[in-house]
């Protein structure tokens, strides 16, 4: 089967200064159809560049290599053309703030009804009865009455569910989900992951939901890829991946989420800091706040692939002392 | 920041009248110009030897000038003229300033310095200056007045439009139209465009204020509207030479300018309220 997006050692170099920086380096995921997963990492590790890759949204100085096929089709490369006819039809996105995200002048149907008519000959009226009927499918009650409402009149959760219904206009074949609920508070957030997780049974539609939120990745993520400093070090299922994480990132990760059970103890925290994107050491990203580190880590780890699952370090699975903070 | 504290509380208590004040007073004006025809109690240009200097009076209520000519008809005339050069100089300057203040802010780069930098260049030199060349070369008159002060306030609106597009742009909504799949030009003209005319439409409001004056200085040098037809700047220099004898050809002109501006100022205040409802920027 054909994926809804494959991205095969995908790079992407900023020009700064005389030098490239590297954002995303050596991407490799399959995202199947109908399937949701979760990337998760730190601020800066590359996620939302990752994202803005698949879209072709870079600016024109970035330097993108490698392939990203979205349902088999190559993106990289495309021009501005192919790639405006792409966007929004077979690719969308959502992005973290609907506050922002929507503009303030127009309505929130007419922001929908715009992403039908830029891919399909429909006339407006048209276009009006497709967007209140998407509007009703992602749960916004009397949608033709809402139709005409500016986006400051909305929720937060209903604008959300406005930006999605925007996005899943044209039955993208992938949805690209980035920081989704994380400006919604804890009950709205519920029902937006509930939301995609209903879209993606009833359309097929495949996420890749970007989030640095392990709670999040727990209750929507069939599979879950963790990203630092621009690689990916581990890729698993959701539930293998909270059971047996093997990549001492991950395990440091899943370390520092605060427990129900254990009261009045510090968080655990990863101790040093994500390396400078402009000066990445040569051997693995990690080493330098990894617990596991030996002289071998100098050099990069060659990703260990179990199944469909993979982790990126020389110490899999090595028990892990504990780390700083944890008592 | 107390604006937003007070806002904090419900009860800001910002004087809400000025907009309506500017409004109000411009109507006034535009009312006055328009109807000049009707309400001018005298032909503006008959010159009447028994009424030369005459004070106000019933008849005349702003009084008469040098030539027996009554003042307030020449006012409202004159007023017609005025706004007409103002508006249609400010209108003119923004109608090339936004499309070109848009694509510098949208699009950056060398497109940005190729619309910008001879826009500066035009900034820089002294306004009086440039319409005096302007008008040096294609001779005097109201629509060479007119096109000079639109040249010359076309950089500053050029300039505004420019800042705000580069503020709007950077906002997610033209973003994830682009990620929609709209095209530049679309996203150009549905979603930058309307939420960045605002501070442009503040600016040609209070220009216009500025435009009315400068086409005022140009009349009273004798380089802008050429008599007989009556213009405010050129009944400025006629009453020059008898203002102690006759304060009254000097001071209506005048005072027609001067709340003339201030109603361009206020509408531009107002304007800028009615955008801005957090009342954060002053």
């Amino acid at each position: 089967m054909t994926a809804a997006l494959a991205l095969c050692d995908l790079r992407v170099r900023f020009p700064v200064g005389d030098g490239l920086v590297s954002a995303v380096d050596g991407v490799s995921l399959r995202v199947e159809p109908g399937e949701i997963v979760g990337l998760v990492g730190e601020s800066g590790c590359g996620k939302s560049t990752l994202a803005a890759a698949v879209m072709g949204l870079l600016p024109p100085s970035t330097s993108v290599t490698g392939s990203v096929r979205v349902a088999g089709d190559e993106v990289v490369g495309l021009d501005d053309r192919r790639l405006r006819a792409m966007r929004g039809d077979r690719v969308s996105m959502v992005v973290q703030d609907p506050s922002t995200s929507l503009d303030p002048i127009w309505s929130v149907g007419d922001q929908v009804a715009e992403t039908i008519r830029a891919h399909r000959r429909v006339g407006r009226r048209q276009a009006r009865a497709l967007a209140t009927q998407l509007m009703t499918d992602v749960g916004i009650p009397a949608a033709a009455s809402r139709y005409d409402d500016p986006p400051h009149r909305l929720s937060g959760g209903m604008r959300q569910r406005i930006v999605i219904a925007a996005a899943l206009a044209n039955e993208p074949s992938l949805l690209i989900a980035d920081e989704p609920t994380t400006a919604l508070d804890v009950t709205i957030q519920a029902q937006i992951l509930g939301l995609i997780r209903r879209l993606r049974d009833d359309r097929g539609t495949a996420v890749l939901l970007i989030t640095h939120d392990l709670g999040v990745v727990a209750q929507v993520c069939d599979r879950v890829a963790v990203m630092y400093a621009g690689q990916l070090v581990e890729v698993a299922g959701a539930q293998e991946l909270f059971d047996h994480p093997r990549h001492p990132y991950t395990r440091a990760l899943l370390g520092a989420l605060p427990s129900a059970t254990a009261r009045g103890e510090r968080l655990a925290v990863i101790p040093g800091q994500v390396p400078d994107l402009a000066h990445q050491p040569r051997g693995c990203r990690f080493a330098a706040r990894c617990p596991l580190r030996t002289d071998v880590c100098e050099q990069a780890p060659v990703p260990e692939p179990v199944g469909a699952s993979m982790a990126a370090c020389w110490h899999v699975d090595q028990p892990l002392p504990l780390l700083g903070g944890a008592r | 920041m107390s604006t937003v504290e007070r806002t904090a509380t419900g009860a800001r208590p910002r004087p809400r009248t000025t907009p309506d004040v500017g409004a109000a007073l411009l109507a006034v004006l535009v009312l006055a110009a328009l109807a000049a025809p009707l309400l001018a109690p005298h032909d503006p240009e008959a010159v009447q030897s028994a009424r030369v200097l005459g004070s106000p009076s019933a008849s005349y209520p702003f009084g008469s000038d040098v030539l027996g000519r009554d003042v307030l008809s020449r006012v409202l005339y004159a007023l017609r003229v005025s706004l007409t050069v103002a508006v249609s100089a400010v209108g003119v300057a923004t109608l090339v300033a936004v499309p070109l203040g848009l694509l510098a802010g949208y699009a950056g780069g060398w497109v940005d310095s190729l619309i910008s930098r001879p826009l500066d260049m035009l900034l820089v030199l002294p306004a009086l200056l440039l319409a005096i060349s302007l008008i040096a070369i294609l001779g005097p008159g109201s629509v060479v007045a007119a096109l000079a002060i639109a040249v010359i306030y076309l950089p500053i609106l050029a300039r505004v439009m420019r800042s705000s597009t580069l503020v709007v742009t950077r906002n997610e909504y033209v973003v994830v139209a682009r990620a929609r799949g709209a095209g530049h030009l679309r996203v150009m003209a549905r979603h930058v465009l309307p939420n960045a005319i605002g501070p442009v439409a503040v600016q040609a409001s209070v220009l216009t204020g500025f435009a009315l004056q400068l086409e005022a200085a140009l009349s009273f040098l004798g380089l802008g509207t050429q008599p007989p037809t009556p213009s405010l700047g050129g009944m400025l220099a006629d009453g020059r030479d008898v203002l102690t004898q006759a304060p009254w050809v000097e001071v209506f002109p005048g005072l027609a300018i001067a709340v003339a501006v201030i109603a361009f100022t206020l509408l531009g205040d107002g304007l800028r309220r009615s955008l801005d409802p957090t009342g954060v920027a002053s």
